[in-house]
């Protein structure tokens, strides 16, 4: 791991010295999965971009530990966080003060600006019907009435923050209590089917569905103040560049906020548009013309952009793999306890779901193309090692005894023999792995490797059809493709003594 | 020369050879006689080191075979098997140059020795260029054949390689192989079921029963003076297929 680790840095290297040579600052700033923190983002890499230095906005990375994880290890130098996940996700300290929170950040090399201006924290909302039925203002009017149907999204009822403390708190319980998506909420308190969901502040659904956000009379939801965390190094590598992503603190008040969500959510514009639009409400005359919506890529380009990184992603780790995979294939097919350990090893990462195992190397490897070619080279491991374990299986004992019997050095006897007789069986090894790997490379996405995942990821979040497809079609021909390519391969390669009926 | 000295095999606690010593000069050619299970095939494979024996000693040419001395002796010993053992990557010729190009040789001194050794066994050189699944019972035989003299060995062993042929092409190759042994005058060991293949092709037999030699002798000598009622039925049964 340590050798593509270093080869990554280089390349990184070797990219990034364009503007170092230009002795320009650089700034990498992270998004997390979900429209409100690309917004923000976009709007401080073009705050920075504005100063002079070299942005970058590398955008819906995952979750918070990945984010969190990839300031911490110098993958990304600043991203949009909120005060509450800081102290219940990130430090596990639901009480530290604010000194405590900066003291503690500090000590992890981040730094962490003042408020930007507005609170996204958990709420409860009610559909307007229910409100006025019931008389429902405060979160403490719901407790006489437990025939109300909620619908909380899977995070609200498992984090200690959301539900359970909630429940606790205002002796709260609803026979009916379903737990879903955190869109399909908004889609069944809008249906009727719903009366009682969890949403954010900033949510543009409150506003478009007319919903009463709940007042929480007795204090419980923790404060989820928008800030930006930042690597503290950046004042002295990027001075510049800090001071201007710092001009958004105390300016984003909670319906801009709202609204510019709407715009990417539900009027399906670019999240570059909103961003530029947000900084013209938030600093006036005085924000930055947004460098990316001067001009966003083509779609043909994006496709283009998406396909070529989802190409490298499966190309490496299926070579690595081929190239691994192969020997751990003939060391199991020789000794049993061998075959056991590789096969039984290389099933269980099989087993392993790929956000499970992402989750497993993000810590080792960090955010991005590492740990993602890490976790697709394990997958694409097993089909190789079987395949080339199996063709070397079966090859009958009269012939490996005939070409021992020759007198062929044991290389030679693999080399010359073995190998080619089971080369169809490897062969065929190698193409499932591919076609297996280019659907399994669209979780590259998550810990920001991109590739086809990255359209399909937004779509989801996004719930935009069109979207997914820009990612999904490509990934199907790009399928289809390496199926036709590995199979004339095999034809290739493959002696056409191994393909006739056996004669008599 | 062979020489096997108090040589001993068992799987799983079941002895299937030995104690066995036998010595077969150069040039001398002797035919390993008996039914099925009696240790035949096993004594050729620990000959060639392709099994090694729980007690006792093998050598050839004056060299014991080993872990150490193997690959080197093998080179000096063909092996044929029942169906030739092609490997079926591999055009005819291929199997049978195999070998000869992992040592280097060039390429002219291995057309030289090939045609020489299709003479030899009668293969047109249009059968040569065929992959073995397009060669008949009989070629594959004469390949797997061509494959075991392409070095030159001292030695020929071969188990059973008439055994998968149909009758005719049987007779033929067994004329054709007794002519082939004739002119070679190599050391040739010839594990058979069939004790009339065994007196058409080699001077002696040495009949086994129970991973164990019961007689040895020319196959006229032994039918006039069996040495136990085993060898006497094995004798009647065989002659008179």
């Amino acid at each position: 791991m340590r050798l593509p680790a270093a080869a990554l840095a280089l390349l990184a290297a070797l990219v990034g010295s364009g503007a170092a040579w230009a002795g320009r600052e650089e700034v990498v700033v992270g998004s997390k999965a979900f429209p409100e923190s690309w917004i923000l983002a976009e709007a401080l890499a073009d705050l920075a971009h504005a100063s002079g230095a070299d942005a970058q906005h590398r955008i819906n990375l995952g979750g918070t530990e990945l984010v969190d994880e990839a300031a911490r290890s110098g993958a990304i130098d600043a991203y949009p966080e909120y005060t509450g996940t800081i102290r219940e996700v990130i430090l596990h300290a639901p009480n530290a003060t604010d000194e405590q929170v900066r003291a503690r950040l500090a000590a992890e090399g981040l730094g962490m600006t003042e408020s930007l201006g507005f609170e996204d924290s958990y709420a409860l909302a009610v559909s307007p019907t229910a409100a006025d039925r019931n008389g429902l203002r405060s979160i403490s009017d719901l407790a006489a009435h437990p025939a109300l149907r909620a619908a909380f999204s899977h995070e609200f009822i498992g984090r200690r923050d959301g539900w359970p403390g909630l429940s606790a708190r205002y002796g709260l319980a609803f026979g009916d209590l379903r737990a879903v998506e955190h869109p399909l909420a908004f889609e069944a308190i809008g249906a009727g089917r719903a009366d009682v969901i969890d949403v954010y502040t900033t949510d543009p659904e409150i506003e478009r569905l007319s919903l009463r956000v709940l007042d929480d009379d007795r204090g419980f939801f923790p404060r989820y103040d928008a800030v930006v965390v930042y690597r503290a190094d950046l004042a002295r590598r990027a001075p510049h560049s800090l001071e201007a992503m710092r001009r958004l603190v105390g300016r984003v008040d909670r319906r801009a906020m709202a609204r510019a969500n709407a715009e990417v959510v539900t009027d399906g514009r670019s999240v570059a548009q909103a961003a530029g639009k947000l900084l013209e409400e938030a600093l006036g005359p005085d924000a930055p013309v947004s460098a990316a919506s001067a001009a966003g890529p083509s779609t043909i380009a994006a496709i283009v952009h998406d396909l070529a990184r989802h190409l490298a992603l499966v190309g490496a780790s299926v070579l690595a793999a081929a190239i691994v995979g192969v020997p751990l294939g003939v060391a199991a097919a020789r000794r049993r306890r061998v075959a056991a350990m590789v096969l039984g090893s290389a099933g269980v990462v099989q087993a392993v779901p790929a956000l499970a195992l992402l989750a497993f190397l993000v810590p080792l490897a960090g955010v991005g193309v590492v740990s993602a070619s890490v976790a697709l080279f394990l997958y694409a491991l097993l089909p190789i090692v079987q395949g080339t374990c199996t063709g070397l299986a079966i090859i009958p004992a009269s012939l490996t005894e005939a070409a021992d019997a020759l007198g062929l050095t044991p290389r030679a006897q693999l080399m010359r023999v073995h190998l080619p007789i089971a080369s169809p069986s490897i062969l065929a090894g190698i193409r499932t792995s591919a076609v297996i790997t280019v659907g399994t490379a669209t979780i590259a996405a998550l810990v920001g490797a991109g590739g086809l995942g990255d359209p399909i990821l937004e779509g989801i979040a996004l719930r935009s059809a069109p979207l997914i497809l820009r990612g999904a079609v490509p990934a199907a021909v790009l399928a289809l493709t390496a199926q036709g390519l590995l199979t004339w391969l095999e034809r290739a390669i493959v002696s056409p003594g191994l393909r006739l009926p056996p004669g008599g | 020369m062979i020489r096997i000295d108090q040589v001993e095999k068992a799987y799983a606690g079941r002895r299937v050879l030995g104690p066995v010593t036998l010595e077969i000069a150069s040039g001398q050619r002797v035919a390993l006689v008996g039914p099925s299970g009696c240790g035949k095939s096993t004594l050729l494979r620990v000959v060639i080191g392709l099994l090694a024996p729980d007690r006792g000693t093998v050598t050839v040419s004056g060299t014991p075979m080993g872990a150490g001395t193997k690959r080197a002796l093998r080179r000096k010993i063909g092996y044929v098997i029942q169906d030739g053992g092609l490997f079926p990557h591999l055009t005819g010729e291929h199997n049978v140059t195999l070998m000869a190009r992992e040592l280097g040789w060039d390429a002219e001194r291995i057309a030289a020795r090939v045609k020489e050794l299709g003479a030899m066994t009668g293969l047109g050189a249009e059968a040569l260029v065929r992959w073995p699944a397009q060669l008949s019972g009989g070629q594959r035989q004469r390949v797997g054949i061509m494959r075991a003299l392409m070095l030159d060995p001292e030695v020929l062993l071969l188990d059973e390689p008439l055994g998968a042929l149909d009758a005719i092409t049987r007779a033929r190759l067994q004329a054709e192989l007794a002519t082939l042994f004739e002119s070679l005058g190599k050391t040739v060991v010839l594990v058979t079921h069939d004790i009339a293949e065994a007196a058409r092709l080699a001077d002696e037999s040495i009949v086994l029963r129970d991973g164990e030699v019961v007689q040895r002798g020319r196959v006229e000598d032994m039918a006039r003076a069996p040495a136990d009622p085993f060898v006497a039925e094995l004798l009647t049964r065989g002659m008179g297929t």
